[in-house]
């Protein structure tokens, strides 16, 4: 019974894997790239290491919790580090293959371009 | 069952980690190619855990922790060099 859950946590994190690596290499442009890796992966890697906890919970004596650190490090800083990409690519610009809301056109337009680096 | 799980996923995280290599050669801007670093490395953690339970062994657990707060502080870093110019100011 075990094995079963263990085999389909396996799968489906090596699914998520994957699936945030489809995203990032057929997606158009980078904020839409930011999407598939953040979000999937987490999912993947998370599964994947329940799937680890509960190999070695019940193969060994005792429970075994250690991998809830990589779990919790993983969690927290996977949003920061998205969210300094995407400054970062706001900061720098990058073409969007969405147009800009019309208010925030004719603001630029009005500033001059004051803000661009 | 779960030596075909385990093949299973093994086949799929690489291939994962084929498409990342492929967005950090080709990838048009600099930040695509820190994305692609950034997915490489939590793909390398999910490729260590494969790993820790197809041998049966914890001692690989170590290794994924150290991978994990090494990549986010490159990341940051590189994040940060793009952004302000300097990484500590």
């Amino acid at each position: 019974m075990a094995e079963y859950l263990l085999a389909a946590l396996i799968l489906s994190g090596g699914l998520f894997t994957f699936i945030g690596s489809l995203g990032l290499v057929r997606m158009p442009d980078f904020y839409t790239r930011l999407h598939g890796p953040t979000k999937a992966t987490t999912l993947g890697v998370g599964s994947l290491l329940i799937a680890s906890m509960l190999h070695f919970s019940t193969r060994e004596s005792g429970l075994s919790f250690h991998e809830v650190l990589v779990t919790l490090f993983l969690f927290i800083t996977a949003p920061v580090s998205a969210h300094l990409l995407s400054k970062a690519a706001l900061h720098l610009r990058l073409p969007s293959s969405v147009r800009l809301p019309r208010l925030v056109i004719e603001t630029e337009q009005n500033d001059g371009q004051v803000n661009r680096p | 069952m779960l030596k075909i799980a385990l093949a299973l996923a093994f086949a799929l995280v690489g291939g994962a980690i084929a498409l990342n290599l492929w967005r950090l050669i080709t990838g048009p801007s600099a930040l695509d190619r820190i994305l692609a670093l950034d997915t490489l490395y939590v793909n390398a953690i999910a490729l260590l855990v494969l790993l820790g339970i197809h041998l049966d062994s914890a001692l690989y657990f170590e290794a994924a922790l150290l991978i994990a707060m090494m990549g986010f502080v490159g990341t940051v870093a590189l994040c940060k060099y793009l952004l302000r110019g300097d990484i500590i100011e």
